[in-house]
């Protein structure tokens, strides 16, 4: 059975475990003269009992579906003898596929060793089987411990108690899989990072200048060798974000002044949710826009300047995402210059200042650490963007600052290296993954540091 | 006395400047909102432009003769003889007797108007009716690809148009003719992706999309507002819950390719899942949308005054029982809403989709979270790529397709917290 649809028998099992945990207790009580003697509500005992077949099962399943792969691989490759299995990661996946292979009819199983075409024949068994094991063990599971759940129901079960501790235990392990979340982050990137670095010398990726991600695949091969300078990918990604920022800053903070301080209500109702309609549009929209209208239009018209344009420049990508993070500055801005109490404003107000004098030389030094908060968050989001560039700016890494030329990025980099088949053991994929814990750790201390810079302001006027 | 004087004459001496100063600070405030909403207006306009003729398709109507000689088939339910029967030969034959200056010789010319899948088309729709054959029957075929793009764009330079002299003229006099024709696409509405932009569609991605989506919200609904419940609700006041906090805080802001890596290490490699899954991408995007959820769920509850609490302590009701009949009932709204915008979030995402492989060519529909998929804005990143000009008004149009769902998702929020908001 597939496992989505067995999810959902288990499911409809928890509802059935529910309605017998009920009755149960209903037929208990009724000799005894109602439910008024049951130490706890009926229904309590009707979640206890779908608490009892839903948990164990689900559980189950989740673990068969993550790990289905895993061990039928180590099943079939322990079935190859000694002699045969595989040394390396590299070399076990590469018997994997030539097994799948034989076993889809792919490869002629007249041409290979017999160990494999044995093994061709387990993989086929195991495959077409496991979804029944599964089926047959989570069915058995939810069917044995619903049973025991209603068994064990009894008039001075306090089965209200269990139930509730049995949520705060679940809801508690909902809280942590944001933690869980991290964690799996940093793992996922530090293993093959380390990887990397024992194939690559940090001075080569920290300090070099030239990227080209490219190893030759075999020794003789001609302009590969492979560099990997993280310099010009680091150039490129400022050089972008700071475009971007040039666009989004000064435009989203005095759109926010207007709006906080001089707009009316209705303009406000009507211009936020507008500028907000920015922000909801996804990013493959705007890689759209940048590569297919800016792109050409400002290669076009350096053209016409008598400057070249490269047609995909930095330019295009970096103003695009300007556009991007415009509500981003604007709203948090916004919230920032609100916070600034309404007597700094009436104080100076009262000692004649214009408006715009109260703005600028007391609210904005009063609101600045929080705007900066603001624009560091900002620039993390540039940072890590990925979609504009990935359509707009190019995959060549040059080392220049002119904004018409084509730069590359970290983000940049790390989807083309990933995207389609990749080996795990060439540097060329654990690269990316390397430029994945830069870019995560840059992002990580620009966030800590912007959130705190915003805490603390906060604090200040609270 | 005097220096009071001479100090109000400074300051209004002053005033003119300041007055001008305090004027075009307000218009830089003007020009920065002009600003914005022109780029949100430009976008619109580019992308509506660009993608309104996708919404089109071109069609060819021809009267084919069904002639079994020129098609060396005598008996259409013979699959057999159908195997070897030549389709071609009737679409040119009948195109060139609709084109005075034509010949059977200009073949290549002639094949190159209508679309390739022309002759599969016919020979599947002899197949069904054998009773045409030796008659002459009307039948509307898809055009070239290059044909449909040359009827939308003739007098736009951006597009090349890959048809010779010779054929335009034949396209220009057919289009005169209303043999050919543009009519509503529904081909794009009910077919997956083609190499063929003239037989590419959008429902294998929105079908990907939808089951992606179906994932991460039964997922990420419900451990969010179990999370947010826990931490606001129950979690003892230490250092656990704090770095918990921070966790989720840090990981809002954390770059989605980030989480497409995770995907990747973690889903693919270690747990062994298949690539290109619904499923995964379900699961990358549950953990991507998460904090969002949880963030906003927090701030729902938040608002819930504390003398319902009390009300419902007061009567002896657990800790739990407050919670789970007072306080969340009251608190959904404001966490429907922060999801649905979570989820809308999700729909647009890409960067971590591409990283788990779903940037698959896949042509069939898929019909299971664990089959090959791809997801409406990758099939927009796909298309937008493509050389062929035919796919440009094909992205913008799925471009348009996906911001009609992001924007009817948001709307459904929009009305629900005005429907169900209570201000206490």
């Amino acid at each position: 059975m597939q496992p989505a649809n067995l999810f959902f028998l288990t499911l409809a099992l928890i509802g059935v475990a529910y309605a017998l945990g009920y009755f149960r207790s209903r037929a208990l009580a009724a000799p005894m003269g109602g439910i008024r003697h049951l130490k706890s509500l009926p229904g309590y005992y009707g979640v206890r009992a779908a608490m009892w077949c839903g948990i164990p099962a689900l559980i189950v399943l989740a673990l068969w579906v993550s790990f289905e792969g895993q061990v039928i691989q180590l099943l079939v490759l322990g079935s190859l003898g000694p002699e045969m299995v595989p040394k390396s990661v590299g070399e076990a996946s590469l018997m994997m596929s030539r097994i799948s292979n034989i076993a889809s009819g792919a490869l002629s199983s007249d041409s290979v060793e017999q160990p494999l075409t044995n093994a061709a024949a387990l993989l086929t068994n195991l495959r077409d089987n496991s979804g029944n094991y599964m089926t047959l063990l989570v069915l058995s599971i939810a069917g044995l411990a619903g049973f025991v759940g209603w068994y064990r129901i009894q008039p001075r079960l306090n089965a209200r108690e269990q139930v509730e501790k049995t949520l705060r235990w679940i809801m508690f392990a909902c809280a942590g899989v944001a933690i869980l979340t991290t964690i799996g982050i940093v793992f996922s990137v530090i293993f093959e990072t380390i990887r990397f670095f024992g194939m690559v010398s940090f001075v080569d990726f920290f300090f070099g200048t030239s990227w080209s991600p490219q190893v030759a695949l075999r020794a003789d091969q001609v302009g590969s060798d492979g560099a990997f300078g993280m310099i010009p990918l680091f150039t490129g990604t400022l050089l972008i974000s700071a475009i971007a920022l040039v666009v989004a800053v000064p435009v989203g903070l005095l759109s926010a002044i207007y709006l906080s301080e001089y707009a009316n209500t209705r303009v406000r109702g009507l211009v936020k949710p507008a500028m907000e309609m920015l922000a909801g549009v996804p990013t493959v929209v705007y890689g759209f826009f940048a590569a297919l209208t800016v792109a050409p239009f400002i290669a076009d018209f350096a053209d016409s300047l008598g400057v070249g344009a490269s047609s995909q420049s930095a330019l295009a990508a970096g103003l695009v995402m300007g556009i991007m993070i415009i509500p981003f500055v604007s709203s948090l801005s916004d919230d920032v210059i609100n916070a600034v109490p309404q007597t700094l404003r009436d104080g100076s107000l009262a000692l004649g200042a214009t408006q715009s004098e109260t703005m600028k030389k007391v609210i904005f030094p009063a609101a600045l650490p929080g705007i900066m908060g603001g624009i560091l968050l900002a620039a993390s989001r540039a940072i890590g963007e990925t979609m504009i560039v990935v359509m707009a700016a190019g995959l060549a890494a040059n080392l220049t600052a002119n904004p018409l030329e084509s730069v590359t990025t970290v983000t940049v980099q790390i989807a083309t290296l990933l995207v389609g088949d990749q080996e795990f053991d060439s540097p060329k994929t654990l690269a990316a993954f390397a430029l994945g814990a830069m870019l995560f750790i840059v992002t990580l201390l620009l966030n800590v540091l912007a959130l705190k810079i915003v805490r603390k302001y906060r604090e200040q006027y609270e | 006395m005097s220096n009071q004087t001479e100090q109000a004459e400074i300051v209004r001496r002053s005033l003119k400047g300041r007055y001008r100063k305090e004027r075009r600070f307000r218009a830089y405030g003007i020009l920065a909102i002009a600003l914005a909403l022109a780029a949100l207006v430009v976008l619109f306009a580019d992308i509506i432009g660009k993608g309104h003729t996708g919404f089109l398709k071109t069609t060819i109507t021809l009267d084919v003769e069904m002639d079994s000689e020129a098609m060396y088939l005598e008996d259409p339910t013979n699959s057999d003889e159908v195997r070897m029967a030549d389709f071609v030969e009737p679409l040119i034959v009948s195109l060139a007797e609709m084109l005075p200056d034509a010949t059977v010789d200009d073949r290549d010319q002639l094949r190159g108007l209508v679309n390739a899948y022309s002759s599969n088309q016919l020979r599947d729709e002899l197949v069904a009716s054998p009773q045409w054959m030796g008659t002459t029957q009307t039948i509307t075929f898809l055009a070239n690809s290059d044909v449909d793009v040359y009827v939308k764009h003739k007098d736009d330079d951006a597009y090349s148009i890959k048809l010779s002299e010779q054929q335009r003229e034949w396209v220009d006099e057919l289009e005169q003719r209303g043999i050919i024709e543009t009519r509503f696409n529904d081909v794009f509405f009910t077919s997956g992706d083609s190499r063929d932009p003239a037989r590419a569609g959008v429902l294998g991605a929105i079908v990907g999309s939808l089951l992606v989506m179906f994932v991460t919200l039964a997922l990420s609904f419900p451990i969010g507002v179990a999370a947010a419940i826990y931490l606001e609700e129950f979690a003892p006041k230490n250092k656990f819950t704090d770095f918990i906090e921070v966790n989720i805080n840090n990981l809002a802001a954390v770059p989605s390719i980030i989480f497409g890596l995770l995907g990747l290490a973690v889903f693919i490699n270690l747990f062994g899942m298949p690539r290109s899954a619904p499923f995964v991408g379900g699961l990358v995007l549950t953990l991507m949308t998460l904090p969002t959820i949880i963030i906003s769920s927090r701030a729902a509850i938040k608002s819930v005054p504390p003398s319902i609490r009390q009300a419902a302590e007061g009567v002896g009701a657990s800790k739990m029982q407050v919670v789970l009949h007072h306080v969340l009932p009251l608190a959904m709204p404001g966490m429907l809403t922060g999801s649905i915008i979570g989820m809308a979030q999700a729909l647009g995402e890409t960067a971590p989709l591409l990283l788990i492989g779903m940037v698959a060519f896949v042509v069939e529909i898929p019909d299971g979270f664990f089959d090959g998929a791809t997801a409406l804005p990758v099939q927009v990143f796909l298309w937008a790529g493509s050389p062929e000009s035919g796919f440009i008004e094909r992205a913008s149009a799925a471009i348009m397709v996906l911001l009609a769902f992001l924007m009817s998702m948001n709307a459904l929020a929009i009305w629900l917290r005005k429907r169900l908001e209570r201000r206490w």
